[in-house]
C-alpha cells in the first residue's frame, strides 16, 4: 500500500523564480546569475576590494536598460567622474547625501515662532546611519526605482552592527514584491538571513606576495614613479549566501579584473 | 444663444466663499471709515434678521457679527468666476464684478441643449464655491437681466423675451448700462446716476415691472427721458442685440485671505492653505491648466523693533512696495515668502499641500502671520505615454514628496534654507542681496562640471520623467579627455571620494611617497608598497580659486591588508591630502 506523497507546507505556495539583474560583469555574473529583484543583496569587503567597482557597472546595466538608481550615500563618497567613465546615465541617479552632522529631527508641534518649539518637544539627534535608514525606508516606500542602493561601506563595523535586526526584515519586506534590486554595500554582511545573496569580495593582498606581483593587476614594479600607472585592481568575489542556488552553491568564487578610466 | 452668470450678494459671497460654514449663517458686509461704517451687502439670512444696505454698522450688530468688506477676496471670487466661464466659452465678456457674459452658440454638441448648459455652470460655480444664477437667452442683455431677476437656472426661449421679462422689477435695470466701448470713464458713472434717476421717474409714474415699462409708447418715453429711457425700454423687451466685448482675462491664478488674528501654529494655517490650495487647483482645471510653480507670501505680525534684524536674519524681507506690487501695503509689517517649483506640471492640491507643510517645518516664519496670499504659475498638463516596453519611471507627485521627506531627514538645520543655489530651483526660499545660499544640496543628480578641477560637479533636482524624456539612449560621457569607456564588458575600477579630502601625513624617500598616515583614521597607516606619479595638474590661476597639486596613487599595506589611496600635495598649501580609495 502506498501512501500519499506529503506535500510540506513551504511548498505549498508556488513561487516563481525571481527575475535578476545582470551586473554586466561577466564572470560576476555567471557566478551568481545575477542579482534578484525583489529582494535584499549585500556587497561585502574591505577597502580596495572592488565594491564600489561592481556598484557602477550594475548601475550603468540598470541605466542602460532605461531605469532609475536611487543611491544613499552614507558616507557622501560617491565619484560622478567615476560612475560616468563606467557609463552611467547620471541623469537617472538620484544621489542622496547623508549629513555627516547630526541632523535634528523636525518639529512635529507644528509651532511657528521659535519659541514655541521649544515647549514639550525635545528635537533627536540623527547619525548619517539613521539617515541612511530613514531615506532608505522613504525610497521603498515610494517606488519607481529599479535599482536601491545603500552604502555602507566606509561606516566602521562597529556602528553598522548596530543596526536592528528588525531594520532588515523591513526592508525585505518593503522590497519583496517590486522590481526593484535593493543592494547593501558594507565590510561585512549585517543582514543575516535577510540578504537573498551575499557576495564577499577580496582585498588585493590576498592575491599578492610582500614584494607585489604587479603582472596580474597591471602594477609596474621595476619602472620609475612617473612613468607607472594603476591599471585597475583584480577582484576576487566569492558567493556566501545564495538564496536560488541554495546554501551550498556549486561554484562559489570568480576572479576578473577591473580597469582605470585611463587603462588602455 | 448667450448664457450670464450672476452672482447675487457678490461681497457677501467673496466672504462665505473662503469660509464655507459661513453660508449656513446671516453674513452682513460693511464698509467705510469710522465713524461712517455701514452695510454694503447682505445675505438672504441677514436680511430675514431685518439687517439691510444702508444700516450703520452698530445697527446691523444688534443682530448678528458683520464682517470687513475685502478687496482681495472679492478679486479672487471674480477671477474664479471668469475662470468658470471660460471653460465653456473661449468668448467671454468681464460685464461686471458679478456678472459674466458668454457666448454659447454652437455649443450643443458639445455641453448639450441650453437647459443642461446652464446646470453645469451652474453646478461649476458651485465647485468654485459661488453659488450663481445661470441664464440662457438669445441676446446678452436678456440674459443677464434673467440672471440678475430670476434665482437658480433659467432658460428662455428665442421670441419670448419680453413675456419673461414683463414679471421682472424695474430695479434690475439698476446697473445695466451701455457697452463699455460707447462710454468713457466718466460717462460710465453718469450713466449710472442718470438710470438711477430714470428709474426714479418711472417709479413715481407708477411703472413697477418691466411689462409696464414695455408697453410704453416710444415716443412719448423719448420726450420724456430722452435716449436713455428708449435703452431701458428696449432692455424691458428684450430688444438689444448687441456683440459681446470679449475681454482676454490675463492667466492670474491667487488666492488671498486676511486673517481675523495672528495665527502661530502650522496646523490651523495647513487648514487655510489647504483650502486656498483647493480653489486653485479647481480654477486651473476649469482653464484645463496645470501649475509647476507655487509662490506663497505670508504678512507677519512684528511687535518689537528688535525682531526686524532677527527676522532679516532668517532671509525674511522687509515689506517693500516695489518688491511686493502684487499685494497690498501692510505698513509695518515683513513679508515671507516661499516658491515651490515643481519638476513637472501638477494638479493636486494635496501634493502641494504636503510639500508646503513640509517646507514650513523646514524654513518656519519666524513670527505669527497675519495675511496669506499664494499664488500659482499656469502651464499646460503634462502628456506623457508610457511605452509598453520600457520601465515605468517614478510616480512624479509621489517622487516629488519622497524627495522632500528625505531632504527633512538628511539636510542640517544650518543648510535647511538653502536647497539649489544661483539658478531657479525648487524650493529656494528669496534672499536679499547680501545673504548667498552656499551650501551643496544634498539630494538631486550630480551633473559633472566642465572643468579639470577634481570632484568638480553639481547638484541639479532629479526628475524621473524628465530624464525618460529627454532621452532614451545611453549617454556617453567622459570623465577627461580621452577616457571614454567604449567596452561596457569590462567593469571600471572606481574611486570612493573622501569629502573633504583628509589631511595625511606622507614620508618621502628619493622624493617618492615612502610611508603613510592619516590623523584622523589610525588604522591608516603602514608602509607604501607601490606608487605611482606625480601627475601635476593646476588651473583657474586668474581667479581667486587657483589650485595646483600633484597627485600619487599609492598603494598601501596596513594592518587589514592592501589598500590603494589617490594622494596629493596641495603645492599651494604644502600639505598632503588623501583623496579617495580604489575600490
Amino acid at each position: 500500500m502506498h501512501l500519499p506523497r506529503i506535500v510540506p507546507a513551504s511548498s505549498l505556495e508556488d513561487r516563481p523564480q525571481p527575475a535578476v539583474v545582470l551586473t554586466g560583469i561577466e564572470e560576476l555574473d555567471a557566478l551568481t546569475g545575477g542579482l534578484p529583484r525583489g529582494a535584499l543583496s549585500e556587497i561585502c569587503g574591505p577597502a580596495s576590494s572592488g565594491r564600489s567597482s561592481v556598484l557602477l557597472a550594475l548601475m550603468s546595466a540598470m541605466t542602460r536598460n532605461h531605469e532609475f538608481c536611487a543611491l544613499v550615500d552614507a558616507s557622501d563618497s560617491f565619484d560622478p567622474q567615476s560612475a560616468a567613465a563606467a557609463g552611467v546615465d547620471l541623469r537617472r541617479v538620484l544621489w542622496i547625501r547623508c549629513s555627516k552632522k547630526s541632523v535634528v529631527e523636525g518639529r512635529r508641534s507644528m509651532a511657528i515662532i521659535g519659541k514655541n518649539a521649544a515647549l514639550g518637544h525635545r528635537p533627536s539627534a540623527i547619525d548619517s546611519v539613521e539617515q541612511a535608514l530613514k531615506a532608505t525606508d522613504l525610497l521603498l516606500q515610494g517606488g519607481g526605482f529599479g535599482l536601491v542602493v545603500v552604502d555602507l561601506a566606509d561606516i566602521p563595523a562597529a556602528a553598522a552592527r548596530r543596526i536592528p535586526l528588525t531594520s532588515w526584515f523591513r526592508f525585505r519586506r518593503a522590497v519583496e514584491h517590486t522590481p526593484a534590486v535593493l543592494a547593501m554595500l558594507e565590510q561585512e554582511p549585517y543582514a543575516k538571513t535577510c540578504a537573498s545573496v551575499v557576495l564577499k569580495l577580496s582585498a588585493i593582498s590576498s592575491q599578492f606576495s610582500a614584494r607585489l606581483q604587479a603582472a596580474g593587476c597591471g602594477l609596474q614594479e621595476n619602472q620609475p614613479a612617473h612613468a607607472k600607472v594603476l591599471g585597475g585592481l583584480r577582484i576576487t568575489a566569492e558567493v556566501v549566501r545564495s538564496a536560488a542556488q541554495g546554501k551550498k552553491p556549486a561554484r562559489s568564487t570568480a576572479v576578473w579584473k577591473s580597469r582605470t578610466a585611463w587603462a588602455g | 444663444m448667450f448664457a450670464a452668470i450672476y452672482i447675487p450678494d457678490f461681497p457677501v459671497e467673496a466672504i462665505v466663499r473662503a469660509e464655507p460654514p459661513l453660508r449656513e449663517h446671516a453674513v452682513a458686509v460693511i464698509e467705510g471709515m469710522p465713524p461712517l461704517v455701514h452695510v454694503v451687502a447682505v445675505n438672504e439670512k441677514a436680511a430675514d434678521a431685518g439687517v439691510e444696505p444702508g444700516m450703520t454698522k452698530l445697527q446691523a450688530e444688534e443682530r448678528l457679527s458683520a464682517r470687513e468688506r475685502s478687496s482681495e477676496r472679492e478679486a479672487a471670487a471674480h477671477a474664479a468666476l471668469l475662470d468658470c466661464a471660460c471653460g465653456f466659452s473661449p468668448r467671454v465678456e468681464d460685464t461686471a464684478a458679478d456678472t459674466v457674459l458668454l457666448d454659447v452658440g454652437g455649443l450643443e454638441r458639445i455641453f448639450g441643449p441650453p437647459a443642461k448648459l446652464a446646470r453645469d455652470i451652474a453646478r461649476r460655480c458651485s465647485e468654485l464655491g459661488l453659488e450663481a444664477n445661470v441664464a440662457v437667452a438669445s441676446n446678452a442683455d436678456t440674459a443677464m437681466l434673467a440672471a440678475r431677476g430670476f434665482p437658480g437656472v433659467t432658460v428662455i426661449p428665442p421670441g419670448k423675451e419680453a413675456e419673461r421679462l414683463g414679471e421682472l422689477a424695474v430695479d434690475v435695470l439698476c446697473g445695466a448700462r451701455a457697452p463699455a466701448c460707447a462710454e468713457s470713464q466718466t460717462g460710465e458713472g453718469a450713466s449710472a446716476t442718470q438710470s438711477l434717476e430714470l428709474l426714479d421717474t418711472l417709479e413715481r409714474w407708477g411703472v413697477r415691472n418691466l411689462r409696464a415699462l414695455a408697453a410704453l409708447p416710444e415716443v412719448a418715453l423719448s420726450e420724456r427721458l430722452g435716449q436713455e429711457g428708449l435703452r431701458l425700454q428696449k432692455l424691458a423687451r428684450g430688444a438689444t442685440p448687441r456683440p459681446l466685448v470679449v475681454a482676454e482675462p490675463p492667466l492670474r491664478f491667487e488666492e488671498a485671505m486676511e486673517l481675523e488674528y495672528p495665527v502661530d501654529l502650522l496646523e490651523p494655517l495647513s487648514f487655510l492653505l489647504n483650502r486656498m490650495l483647493e480653489q486653485l487647483c479647481a480654477r486651473l482645471a476649469a482653464r484645463a491648466l496645470a501649475t509647476n510653480e507655487i509662490r506663497l507670501k505670508f504678512v507677519l505680525e512684528i511687535t518689537e523693533a528688535c525682531q526686524i534684524a532677527e527676522l532679516s536674519n532668517c532671509g525674511i524681507e522687509e515689506n517693500d512696495a516695489t518688491n511686493n506690487s502684487a499685494i497690498p501695503q501692510f505698513g509695518n509689517s515683513a513679508v515671507f515668502t516661499r516658491t515651490l517649483r515643481l519638476p513637472v506640471p501638477m494638479l493636486d492640491a494635496k501634493v502641494f499641500l504636503k510639500l508646503i507643510q513640509l517646507d514650513l517645518q523646514a524654513n518656519p516664519p519666524q513670527a505669527p502671520v497675519t495675511k496669506i496670499w499664494v499664488a500659482a504659475e499656469p502651464a499646460e498638463p503634462r502628456r506623457a505615454q508610457d511605452g509598453l516596453f520600457v520601465p515605468a519611471a517614478p510616480d512624479p507627485e509621489r517622487l516629488e514628496l519622497t524627495i522632500a521627506r528625505i531632504n527633512k531627514v538628511v539636510v542640517p538645520p544650518d543648510e535647511k534654507n538653502c536647497r539649489f543655489p544661483g539658478d531657479s530651483s525648487r524650493n529656494q526660499q528669496s534672499f536679499s542681496d547680501n545673504q548667498k545660499c552656499i551650501s551643496e544640496p544634498r539630494v538631486g543628480s550630480p551633473e559633472i562640471l566642465d572643468t579639470h578641477r577634481r570632484d568638480a560637479f553639481r547638484m541639479q533636482p532629479f526628475s524621473g520623467a524628465g530624464a525618460v524624456a529627454r532621452s532614451a539612449k545611453r549617454v556617453a560621457r567622459v570623465s577627461e579627455p580621452g577616457t571614454r569607456v567604449e567596452d561596457p564588458r569590462h567593469s571600471v575600477t572606481a574611486l570612493r571620494v573622501f569629502r573633504p579630502p583628509l589631511v595625511v601625513t606622507i614620508t618621502l624617500r628619493d622624493a617618492r611617497p615612502a610611508h603613510f598616515a592619516c590623523p584622523d583614521r589610525p588604522a591608516w597607516r603602514g608602509s607604501i608598497v607601490w606608487c605611482a606619479g606625480p601627475w601635476r595638474s593646476s588651473g583657474e590661476w586668474w581667479t581667486e580659486q587657483v589650485w595646483s597639486r600633484a597627485e600619487w596613487d599609492i598603494a598601501v599595506q596596513n594592518e587589514e591588508g592592501v589598500a590603494v589611496y589617490r594622494v596629493f600635495r596641495d603645492e599651494i598649501a604644502g600639505k598632503w591630502f588623501v583623496e579617495g580609495s580604489y575600490d
